[in-house]
């Protein structure tokens, strides 16, 4: 319940404000994003399967978000930043889509 | 999150969704809402970025390079393409105004020599110089004279008796009067010239000039008569030269 509100409010807030993001985080935010997303959908399932657990979570979306970003900056300073996001959006993406595929069949038995 | 002992499988599943729901926030729980807040914040900003900015001011120093390495060369091979089309543009426009000019020179120059091979007829101020010769006193020596006197004077079109004069024409006595280029003429001689009316009149009148000339003739009359227009209509068949050929002249012309 709390989470569906807090999407909502995040949601609206980011509809209002408005905000620009800076420069100087434009080429990491995606990636987080990406990152935060399949730490949801992990949580999502873990919950499913009855193993969730708060700590994990919230270490696991952190984690998430800053090793992408680490990951991001490393290949900007090795000069293959593009390259890089690209691979953690991939892998990323397989991850999404494979917890995705659990919560699917655990909600819907297909 | 309460962990709900139900069965295994999608009927629990839904079961838990709909208690959870309801269920009282715990510490855990709102952490975990506050991230999926932020994340949404983050989804939202970032996608208002990205469609607002045209992708540039968010691109990589590596991908800035290559675009602008990109956009060069394409702005380079525009570049060229204009000075290419202005080049043409310059020489089909200069090649017009070459035409156009190179025409109307040929045509006065068509004009000019027309007049002075006598294939054209003219018209201009002149003079007209009538010489009555009652007893045939008058020469072909004398309207040759005349001839010359005019040219000198600078006159430009000639006609004597409805013969064009121009350089080659040949005057020679005949019976009762003067063949001019086998046309026989007889008197009264009229000779018009085209050219400065003062000057031509002023010539032909001079002490011992043409006028004094033919009137010390017997019997023979000569009068001139100035006019700010007169016509020379007689024209000359423009013969064709068997043997000269134009050769390259040092000045076009």
């Amino acid at each position: 319940m709390i989470v569906l509100l807090a999407v909502v409010a995040g949601v609206v807030a980011g509809l209002v404000l408005q905000p620009t993001v800076p420069l100087d985080l434009q080429p990491y935010l995606p990636i987080a994003v990406v990152a935060a997303l399949d730490a949801l959908f992990g949580g999502v399932r873990a919950w499913l399967e009855q193993i969730f657990d708060d700590k994990v979570f919230v270490v696991s979306f952190v984690g998430n978000v800053l090793v992408a970003s680490l990951i991001v900056y490393l290949g900007d300073k090795l000069g293959v930043g593009g390259e890089l996001s690209t691979s953690i959006v991939v892998v990323l993406g397989i991850r999404i889509f494979s917890n995705a595929a659990a919560i699917r069949r655990r909600l819907f038995r297909a | 999150m309460t962990a709900d002992p139900g069965t295994e499988g999608g009927a629990s599943a839904w079961r838990r969704i709909s208690a959870a729901l309801r269920a009282r926030p715990g510490r855990g729980q709102v952490v975990a809402g506050l991230l999926c807040g932020a994340l949404a914040f983050a989804v939202v900003a970032q996608a208002h970025t990205t469609a607002r900015g045209s992708g540039v001011s968010a691109a990589r120093t590596q991908d800035l390079l290559t675009i602008l390495s990109d956009l060069q060369g394409r702005a380079d091979r525009l570049r060229s393409q204009v000075s290419d089309l202005q080049l043409t543009q310059a020489r089909l426009s200069g090649g017009g105004a070459n035409t156009q000019a190179a025409l109307a020179e040929a045509r006065s120059r068509a004009q000019t020599l027309g007049i002075l091979t006598g294939t054209v007829a003219a018209r201009g101020p002149g003079v007209v110089l009538t010489i009555s010769d009652p007893r045939h006193a008058v020469h072909a020596d004398v309207l040759v004279d005349a001839i010359e006197e005019l040219r000198d004077a600078g006159a430009e079109a000639l006609q004597l008796s409805g013969v064009r004069v121009v350089a080659s024409t040949a005057l020679v006595d005949a019976d009762g009067g003067v063949s001019i280029d086998g046309h026989q003429v007889n008197a009264p001689y009229r000779l018009v010239a085209i050219g400065d009316a003062r000057t031509l009149s002023s010539a032909l009148g001079i002490p011992g000039g043409v006028v004094d000339s033919v009137q010390a003739l017997s019997g023979a009359q000569a009068t001139v008569v100035a006019s700010p227009s007169v016509s020379v209509t007689a024209l000359r068949p423009l013969s064709t030269p068997r043997y000269a050929r134009p050769a390259a002249s040092p000045s076009p012309r």
